[in-house]
């Protein structure tokens, strides 16, 4: 089947199988590896991306419920010139080691600020539960989010 | 020179690494592509133990876009050895311990449900796993063995191991000990069990094989934390391809604690399957694959004694441990358990007498290896729980039991009854510290408070300590193991100045990108952004025995050093013949060759430049700059701190609250204490994990009941505390750095401390690890 979409800003139309997931379009039909895959279960959120503004597991979405949407991913926020304010922020506070979770995290943790007010760290800790990290135990990333959040206001 | 001192040694420099991971860029072997790409999906044994008696792969073979179906059989007809485990254990009566046969995939019998007895190959994943679905395997299901503690009374697994006791380990003095123990005034007893704990680093395990026909070199990207160890195994013990035509690729590699060392069975027949077929061959395991096949941690029953004077001094620890090292020997399965281990039992104390009795046991479950602390938080669970449990006992304050008992800075260097000797340390400023950063002495007002609102409140600590710096190779390989501990480095000064480093330690998230870039261009005097760090590659890298055990700076940081220093007195030479003098009245101080009381000075790079354009240079010297080193540790290093954890529980629910949790820790000299702080929260989070929330469950069939992450539970972010981590430090005596390491201290500090705060607010001496609520729930109505 025939999907279109816009990714990053670029429109895309590619032929899919019909159960092909988004996060598979993504990583093998356009080779933005950016995106993660870490589980099989949609638990780890390592896959996050934004579909029409809002982050959502792309190993949980088919491609084909993608169609007509408008997707971002990690590639499509910023730069090394010109990064989103969550990237430095996460640069800055340390928040990513190994880097597998932190395209997922950042994603959620954009998504996160957008939609809420007043974050303290315990909110910004129940708003990321969907997103495992393994190495940084957190703290660091809570430090991020609030770091970047009044930045993105 | 701001910039130097921005970037010096101590600064919390921000990591040269993250541009590429914060804007999608980092490069993991599942990243990688190649024309003519197939795919694997590995055949897995569906029984915790079987006879294999048969494989019908027709149909499989008969589906459009599968290109072959190889077995364990087919593998063993190519002649591929077994997978070696790396570290020969003695036995107590001084013969070596058994050894059951690993092949990479199963041919006759399989051991652990998710052993790989097969692959089929195809042009995507998906074909593959559905074929894989569609072949036909006979089995003949045996009896499994499960439980590690009645494994030597059960039936044999492996023919030729009896009773399933790969070996019977010991270390100390057993006679001194009991007699010891029978004089002491007061003996506190405790049973443990230390939790099998699945790995999970994020990014699952991957392969990509490639085979040029052309030249015969195979190339194999993998998720790799050593991949010449992987190169030299695969090599000489597999013997998938001579070492000089086997390039090993580990690129950025997504989180290891230890699962990422081992030489597993799917890259080993990847790279084969890629030869046979002359295709590149790619697998990146699901995580349900993670789970089943990825070596697991832990997994010990224990039982220890402790004695203790009239004064509470501590004369006796005897201890008894069961190691599950599951069905067969991982790559330092055999290590953990023992040198990791037992060496590990004097903890920060001057006990006299300690002896400790392993019997490692084979068992129908994933093999068992390191994982993030590896020996090390089990040897730390034993002794902090009965120190703990023994103040109780005797209604001494814990603190002031472990102070009593503390080796003191006057000590050293201290050599314990279980071999190690502690080059230096000084316990009590990390304990004062500690007490200091939870507000130990308004402990007593909090839990007042907590009582009024109906919670428990309890507080514990745990006074750790680790060997790292993996290892002096003498020493090694007189305890049995296959290879040295050493590290290598190169430093490579290019013509225009710039510096390209090579290291054989790997990093999978701990920064070496910046860190060593911090000691190069702090000794070299050059920007710390014209320094780049090579790793992870044989075809770059000459040689290297990758990361663990805490010891990439303080092995692979040293050879660095090393090779620096010969950087230097090289560039002094030539400095010193273009400044007509001779080579001992040139410093080189700041980025600067300096003639001794002038002004006269040549910058690096001018050195470097003249190193490559020989054009006015020594005649007795060969042009170029670039140096190599081997650093061979004299001793482990011994990072040690004191952790401390507060808990509050809900009495109505049992839910546990961690609420506070404090480590100190003294690594040594620090580089880059931002990185060294984010080692430590991710090793609280994995303790944290530990104690309350992760645990392996097998059933009495030998299934896996945690395989997924949705029945084994690793921390989110909301079921953890904001950390409070700081450091003291004493340096490393005897390492140029004067670092100890410091990636492990998180998980082997913590797990004591939560549960010693955990029994503390339960009024209980042993709850068994993960708390949950429903254990503590029991707990608390039974
Ligand atoms: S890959 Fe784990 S949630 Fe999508
Ligand atoms: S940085 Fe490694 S999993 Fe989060």
């Amino acid at each position: 089947m025939e999907v279109t979409l816009t990714v990053n800003g670029s429109q895309h139309s590619l032929e899919v199988a019909e159960n092909t997931l988004l996060v598979d379009l993504l990583r093998e039909h356009l080779r933005l590896t950016g995106t993660h895959v870490g589980c099989d279960t949609s638990q780890c959120g390592a896959c996050t991306v934004h579909l029409d503004g809002r982050s959502v597991k792309s190993c949980s979405v088919l491609a084909a419920q993608a169609d007509g949407a408008e997707i971002t991913t990690i590639e499509g926020i910023g730069s090394p010139d010109d990064l989103h304010p969550m990237q430095a922020a996460f640069r800055e506070c340390h928040a990513l080691q190994c880097g597998f979770c932190t395209p997922g995290m950042i994603m959620s943790a954009i998504d996160l600020v957008q939609s809420s007010d007043d974050l303290d760290r315990r909110a910004v800790r129940e708003g990321l539960e969907g997103n495992l990290c393994r190495c940084t135990g957190y703290h660091n990333i809570v430090d991020a989010v609030l770091r970047a959040a009044p930045q993105m206001k | 020179m701001a910039e130097a001192i921005e970037s010096g040694i101590g600064a919390p420099v921000r990591r040269k690494e993250d541009m590429r991971f914060i804007t999608g860029e980092g490069r993991y072997t599942d990243d990688f592509s190649q024309r003519g790409q197939v795919y694997a999906a590995f055949l897995r044994s569906p029984y915790a133990r079987a006879r294999l008696d048969s494989v019908d792969a027709s149909e499989a073979l008969a589906m459009e876009g599968v290109l072959a179906v190889l077995t364990g059989q087919d593998m063993a007809a190519d002649g591929f050895g077994d997978l070696p485990c790396g570290w020969t254990v003695k036995q107590k009566d001084g013969s070596d311990m058994v050894t059951a046969a690993h092949p990479p995939l199963a041919h006759s019998i399989v051991n652990y449900a998710g052993e790989p007895y097969g692959l089929v190959v195809a042009s995507s994943v998906a074909v593959a796993r559905r074929a894989a679905e569609r072949v036909i395997t006979e089995f003949t299901e045996l009896d499994a063995v499960v439980n590690p503690a009645l494994a030597m009374d059960s039936e044999d697994i492996h023919a030729g191991v009896v009773g399933n006791l790969c070996y019977d380990w010991e270390l100390g003095d057993a006679s001194a000990t009991d007699a010891a123990l029978a004089a002491a005034a007061h003996v506190t007893r405790l049973d443990l069990t230390n939790n099998r704990l699945i790995p999970n680093a994020m990014e699952p395990r991957a392969a990509l094989g490639i085979y040029d026909p052309g030249t015969g070199e195979h190339t194999l990207y993998t998720t790799s934390q050593n991949p010449h160890l992987e190169r030299l195994v695969l090599s000489a013990f597999v013997k998938v391809a001579p070492e000089h035509k086997l390039r090993v690729i580990a690129p950025d590699v997504g989180g290891g604690f230890g699962s990422k060392i081992f030489v597993y069975p799917e890259e080993t027949a990847v790279i084969w399957a890629a030869r046979k077929l002359r295709r590149p061959v790619k697998w990146t395991a699901e995580r349900g694959e993670s789970f089943l096949a990825d070596a697991h941690g832990r997994d010990h029953v224990t039982h220890a004694q402790l004695g203790l004077d009239e004064q509470g001094r501590f004369v006796a620890l005897k201890v008894q441990t069961t190691a599950n090292l599951g069905a067969y020997l991982s790559l330092f399965g055999s290590s953990v358990p023992t040198y990791l281990y037992g060496t590990l039992l004097a903890g920060q104390y001057k006990t006299p007498n300690i002896h400790v009795e392993v019997h490692g046991v084979y068992t129908n479950t994933a093999p068992v290896d390191a994982y993030r602390g590896a020996g090390r938080p089990e040897a730390t669970y034993v002794v902090e729980r009965i120190v703990e449990i023994a103040a109780r006992e005797l209604g001494m304050d814990p603190v002031e039991l472990r102070r009593r008992n503390m080796i003191q800075p006057a000590d050293f260097p201290y050599q314990t009854p279980v071999a190690l000797v502690y080059d230096t340390g000084d316990y009590e400023a990390s304990l004062d510290k500690a007490l200091q950063l939870i507000d130990y002495a308004g402990f007593p007002a909090r839990r007042a408070a907590a009582a009024v609102a109906g919670k428990r409140r309890g507080i514990g600590l745990s006074c750790y300590i680790e060997a790292c710096g993996l290892a002096p190779s003498k020493l090694a390989i007189s305890l049995g193991a296959g290879v040295g501990l050493y590290e290598s480095g190169e430093v490579r000064v290019n013509p225009t100045g710039s510096v390209t480093v090579f290291t054989g330690t790997h990093s999978h998230g701990q920064g070496h990108e910046t860190t060593f870039a911090q000691v190069v261009a702090a000794r070299l005097g050059v920007d710390i952004d014209d320094v780049e760090l090579v790793h992870g590659d044989t075809g770059r890298v000459e040689f290297g025995l990758g990361t663990y055990g805490s010891r990439s700076l303080s092995v692979g940081g040293s050879a660095i050093v090393g090779a620096l220093e010969k950087v230097i007195a090289k560039g002094r030479r030539i400095a010193a013949h273009m400044l007509e003098t001779d080579v001992e009245n040139i410093d080189f101080e700041e980025g600067q060759f300096r003639l001794r009381d002038s002004n006269r000075a040549l910058s690096f790079g001018e050195v470097a430049f003249a190193a490559y354009v020989p054009a006015d240079y020594p005649e007795d010297l060969e042009p170029g700059l670039s140096e190599k080193a081997f650093y061979d540790p004299e001793n482990f290093t011994y990072p040690a701190g004191t952790h401390i954890a507060e808990v509050e529980v809900d009495v109505e629910t049992g839910v546990v609250a961690l609420v506070n949790l404090v480590a100190v820790d003294d690594f040594g000299i620090l580089i880059n204490p931002l990185i060294v702080h984010g080692q430590v929260h991710g090793g609280l989070a994995q303790g944290a994990g530990q104690a309350l929330l992760e645990q392996a469950v097998y059933d009495e069939y030998g299934q896996l009941q945690t395989g997924s992450l949705m029945d084994y539970c690793i921390p989110r972010a909301d079921d953890l505390p904001d950390f409070l981590v700081d450091t003291t430090v004493t340096p490393c005596t005897h390492n140029p750095l004067g670092a100890k390491g410091c990636g492990e201290a998180g998980a082997i500090g913590s797990p004591a401390a939560i549960m010693n705060a955990l029994t503390d607010a339960l009024g209980v001496n042993d709850i068994s690890m993960p708390a949950t609520s429903e254990k503590i729930w029991r707990a608390l109505s039974g």
